[in-house]
C-alpha cells in the first residue's frame, strides 16, 4: 500500500484534541503524527474529526448459518461505513461458535474482511446453558470475550462455575442479561404500550434480576463480567452501586436503547422489535445519564442483520434484532447532549482497551493505524435502501442524522473513502 | 373509475334500495368516512354513534322478507380468517351476502400458508386478484395494522379496505359496535335516536389481559358516556392499566349489586394451564355468574357474553336465561353491524 497521509484535520483522541496531519507508511503503521506531512496519497481532511477508529463489542455477522442476512465480509463493509475498526463477532451462529474448529473457520474469514474481526465464543456448549464450552483452548486461540448472547446463562451454579474458570484465562463473561422464566413469550416491553397493544410483554425485573445475580457472583468469585445492552434504569443503578462498591463490572448501551422508546412499536412494525425491548422514555434517560457519567463504559451497537422477509412476519413471529454498525456515531452524535471526546470516547477507545484490542483506540506512531474521519457538520437521512450491510432493518429510517464518518482506513488501509468502500 | 365515481355509483344502488337511503338520510354521517376498520380508538365517538345509527337500517333489513339489497353489488369481499372461528365468519360472510357483494373465502388451515406462503405474499395474491374489502382475523395482535399497510401501499386501480376480524389481544371492532347496538337496543333506544350509554355502568369479568373483546368494548361503552369496572384476578388483567379509563375490583358480589350489566368474558382453559389461575373451580367460584349470583340480579341487569359460552365456568347454565341476558341479541345484531360497517366502508355512505 502506498503512503497515505490525512492532512488538516483536527485529531480526537483520550489525550485530547489538537490540529495535525497523519501519516500512515507502506506498511500500514502510523509512521508520524504533525503537521506539514506529506504522502503518496492524500486525503484532506480539513474541517473534519480524525479519530481512532470504532470498536463495536456487539456485532452480530451471521456467518456460519445465515449468509442470507450478513456475513463476515458485508459485516465488516457495513462496520467501516460506520468508522469501525474493529468489530466483534457473537457467537450465536449456526453452528454455535463454541469449539476450536469453528473459531478458526470465522477467523479466518476475518482475514478477507474490510477490518479487524474479533472472534468471541460461547459460556456453555450450543449455548444451552449446561456445559461450560472449553474456554481455556479457545482462549489459546485469541478468544478473549465469551458470551450465549441470544439468551443469558440461567444456571445461578453454572454461571458461578464459568466465572470461576475463567479467573486465570484473563477472558471476560458477557452476559445477555434476561431471566428466561420472566421473560418468557415477552416480544416487546411489558407496560403501558404492551398492555394497550396487546402484545405479550418483558419486565425490566427480567433484565435486572440476571444483572442483580451477576453482581453478586462477580463479588464471589472476582470474575471480570460484562453486561451487554443494559437497557433499564434499575439495572443501571445496580450497576453504578457494584462498581461503587469496587466490583469491577462493566456494561455496554446500545444506540437504540439510547434513542427509542416502546411507542415506535405502535404501529406493530417489527422493525422495532428487538432483545432487550425498547423501554420507556425514563429508561433512555437513565441511558443516557449513565453513558454519560461512565456507568455504562461505552455504545456497543447489537448489529443483528435480519432478511425483509422476516421482519415483515406478525409483529410477534418476527425475529428480534436490529441493524446498527452503519448509524451508531450519528445517532449519538445527533441524539445525546455529550461532548464530541465523550461520544468518542464510548465508540472507540473505552471499548478498544475493554476487549484488549490493543492496535485500536490510539492514533500514536508505531502503532497501526486505524482511523475514522468523521464530519461532524454533515447532515444526512437514513434511508434503509441505501444500507451497506446485506440487510436493511434499520429503525432510524427516514431519521435525520447529524455527522458522517467519511473516511475509514482500517489496519493500514484506506477502506472507506468518500462514503464508498473501496473494496 | 374514480373513488368518487365508484362511491356515487354504489350510493345510486343503495338509493334504488326502498328505505335504505331514507332512513340512512335521515342520519348523515358526522364523520368522515375512512378506509379502514381496524380498531374503535380509531373510528373515535362520532364514527361510532354513524355506524350504529346506519346499523338502524340493516337491522330493518334483515326483518325483511327477503333480506337482500343490492348496496355492495359488483363488490368483492374476502374474508381472511388466520385463526379458527366460526361465528365472525359467518356472520361476516352472510352480512356481505346480504349486501350483494361477491364473497372469498380464505382459510389458513386449507391454504398456501402451510405450505411456507408469508401472510405478505397471501395479501398481496389476493390483492391481485381484485378486492374491495379484506376481513382479516388473525392470531397476532397488530396483523390486520400491516396488511392495511400493504394495502395502501400497494399499486392497485381502486383503495382497499380492511376491517379487522379479531387480532390476538388487542382489537375487535365489529364486537364492540354490536355489543354496544344489543346493548342500546335492550335499554330501550328507538331507531334513529342517538346512541347514548352516558351514566350506564358496566362490568366486565374475566380474563382481560388475553383479551380483545375486552380492549374494544371499554374504548367503544366508554366513548358512548359509559362507566366500565373491570373484575378479574391480577394474574388476568392486563400489566399495566395507565391510560385506561376504568376501575379495577376483585369482589365480584359486591360489583355486581352496583352495575346495570355485567359482561363476561370466555375464559380459556389453558389459562389455567399456564398457571395463571389455580383451578377452574376456584375462578368459577369467585369471578364466575354462577346461579347463585344470577339470582341475586336484578331483573333490569343485562348480561352479556360474545361467545362461545363455557357454560358452568364463566357463565352457570340457569344465568344464561336470566331475564336481562341478550346473548342471542347479540349474536343476530353482529350481522346488522357488519352490514353497515361494510357499506359504510365501501363508497355506501350518503354522501349528500
Amino acid at each position: 500500500m502506498p503512503e497515505l497521509v490525512i492532512r488538516g484535520g483536527t485529531l480526537v483522541d483520550q489525550h485530547g484534541s489538537r490540529a495535525g496531519d497523519v501519516l500512515v507508511a507502506e506498511d500500514g503503521t502510523v509512521q508520524a503524527v504533525g503537521e506539514g506531512l506529506r504522502g503518496a496519497i492524500e486525503i484532506d481532511a480539513t474541517g473534519c474529526v480524525v479519530t481512532p477508529g470504532f470498536v463495536d463489542l456487539h456485532t452480530h455477522l451471521r456467518e456460519p448459518g445465515k449468509e442470507e442476512a450478513e456475513t463476515v465480509e458485508s459485516g465488516s463493509r457495513s462496520a467501516v461505513a460506520g468508522g469501525y475498526t474493529c468489530v466483534l463477532a457473537m457467537p450465536n451462529t449456526t453452528p454455535t461458535i463454541d469449539c476450536a474448529s469453528v473459531v478458526r473457520d470465522v477467523q479466518e474469514l476475518g482475514r478477507r474482511a474490510l477490518c479487524d474481526v474479533e472472534v468471541s465464543a460461547a459460556i456453555t456448549v450450543d449455548r444451552a446453558g449446561e456445559q461450560l464450552t472449553p474456554m481455556a483452548e479457545l482462549a489459546e486461540l485469541g478468544v478473549r470475550w465469551f458470551t450465549d448472547d441470544g439468551t443469558g446463562v440461567q444456571d445461578d451454579h453454572l454461571m458461578r462455575l464459568a466465572m470461576e474458570y475463567s479467573l486465570p484465562l484473563g477472558v471476560v463473561l458477557a452476559q445477555h442479561a434476561e431471566n428466561s422464566a420472566l421473560s418468557a413469550g415477552g416480544v416487546m416491553h411489558e407496560g403501558a404500550v404492551s398492555s394497550r397493544l396487546g402484545l405479550p410483554g418483558q419486565p425490566a425485573e427480567a433484565e435486572e434480576l440476571m444483572v442483580m445475580r451477576d453482581i453478586a457472583l462477580a463479588r464471589l468469585t472476582g470474575a471480570r463480567v460484562h453486561v451487554m445492552h443494559v437497557s433499564t434504569a434499575g439495572a443501571i443503578a445496580m450497576i453504578r452501586a457494584a462498581r461503587a462498591g469496587g466490583i469491577p463490572i462493566t456494561a455496554e448501551v446500545t444506540p437504540h436503547h439510547l434513542a427509542l422508546t416502546d411507542e415506535c412499536c405502535s404501529d406493530y412494525d417489527a422493525v422495532f422489535k428487538v432483545h432487550p425491548p425498547l423501554r420507556t422514555s425514563g429508561d433512555v434517560d437513565a441511558c443516557r445519564i449513565g453513558l454519560g457519567d461512565g456507568t455504562l463504559d461505552c455504545i456497543a451497537t447489537d448489529h443483528a442483520p435480519h432478511t425483509p422477509e422476516t421482519k415483515d412476519l406478525p409483529f410477534d413471529e418476527a425475529p428480534p434484532g436490529m441493524i446498527g454498525l452503519e448509524t451508531a456515531f450519528s445517532v449519538a452524535w445527533t441524539e445525546l447532549d455529550l461532548p464530541l471526546e465523550t461520544v468518542l470516547d464510548r465508540l472507540s477507545w473505552t471499548p478498544a482497551r475493554l476487549l484488549g484490542a490493543e492496535d485500536h483506540g490510539v492514533i500514536e506512531a508505531g502503532r497501526r493505524a486505524n482511523l475514522t474521519v468523521i464530519d461532524t457538520e454533515a447532515s444526512w437521512t437514513v434511508d434503509p435502501m441505501e444500507a451497506v450491510s446485506r440487510s436493511r432493518n434499520t429503525p432510524f429510517a427516514g431519521r435525520e442524522l447529524r455527522g458522517r464518518v467519511i473516511h475509514t482506513v482500517a489496519d493500514g488501509e484506506l477502506v472507506f473513502h468518500d462514503g464508498e468502500a473501496t473494496r | 373509475m374514480s373513488r368518487t365515481q365508484a362511491a356515487r355509483r354504489a350510493d345510486e344502488q343503495a338509493n334504488d334500495v326502498d328505505g335504505v337511503s331514507e332512513q340512512t338520510a335521515d342520519a348523515p354521517p358526522t364523520t368522515a368516512r375512512p378506509r379502514h376498520l381496524l380498531s374503535i380508538g380509531e373510528l373515535g365517538a362520532d364514527g361510532l354513534r354513524t355506524l350504529l345509527k346506519l346499523t338502524d337500517t340493516f337491522v330493518e333489513v334483515g326483518q325483511r322478507e327477503i333480506p337482500r339489497v343490492p348496496a355492495l353489488r359488483g363488490k368483492t369481499v374476502v374474508s381472511m380468517f388466520f385463526e379458527d372461528s366460526t361465528r365472525t365468519r359467518m356472520s361476516f360472510d352472510t352480512a356481505a351476502k346480504r349486501l350483494s357483494a361477491d364473497v372469498m373465502s380464505f382459510a389458513a388451515g386449507s391454504s398456501s400458508l402451510k405450505k411456507g406462503e408469508s401472510l405478505r405474499d397471501t395479501v398481496e395474491t389476493i390483492l391481485a386478484m381484485g378486492v374491495d374489502a379484506m376481513v382479516v382475523r388473525h392470531r397476532s395482535s397488530g396483523a390486520p395494522w400491516q396488511v392495511a399497510r400493504w394495502c395502501d401501499d400497494a399499486d392497485l386501480d381502486r383503495p382497499v379496505s380492511v376491517l379487522n376480524g379479531g387480532d390476538g389481544w388487542h382489537q375487535h371492532p365489529t364486537q364492540a359496535l354490536l355489543d354496544c347496538y344489543s346493548l342500546l337496543e335492550r335499554r330501550g333506544r328507538q331507531v334513529g335516536e342517538t346512541p347514548d350509554l352516558s351514566g350506564v355502568k358496566v362490568a366486565i369479568v374475566g380474563d382481560i389481559r388475553h383479551s380483545r373483546v375486552a380492549r374494544s368494548d371499554i374504548e367503544a361503552f366508554t366513548l358512548l358516556g359509559g362507566e366500565v369496572t373491570l373484575v378479574a384476578p391480577p394474574t388476568l388483567l392486563p400489566p399495566s392499566l395507565v391510560g385506561w379509563p376504568v376501575r379495577v375490583s376483585h369482589d365480584l358480589d359486591a360489583t355486581l349489586a352496583e352495575v346495570d350489566v355485567v359482561y363476561l368474558l370466555r375464559l380459556q382453559r389453558e389459562r389455567m394451564e399456564a398457571g395463571l389461575l389455580p383451578s377452574l373451580r376456584e375462578y368459577t367460584a369467585h369471578y364466575g355468574l354462577t346461579a347463585a349470583r344470577a339470582r341475586r340480579l336484578g331483573d333490569g341487569v343485562t348480561v352479556m357474553h360474545p361467545g362461545p359460552m363455557n357454560r358452568g365456568l364463566e357463565i352457570a347454565d340457569d344465568a344464561t336465561r336470566h331475564v336481562g341476558s341478550i346473548v342471542t341479541d347479540q349474536v343476530r345484531n353482529g350481522v346488522a353491524t357488519r352490514m353497515a360497517v361494510l357499506f359504510w366502508l365501501l363508497g355506501g355512505q350518503i354522501d349528500a
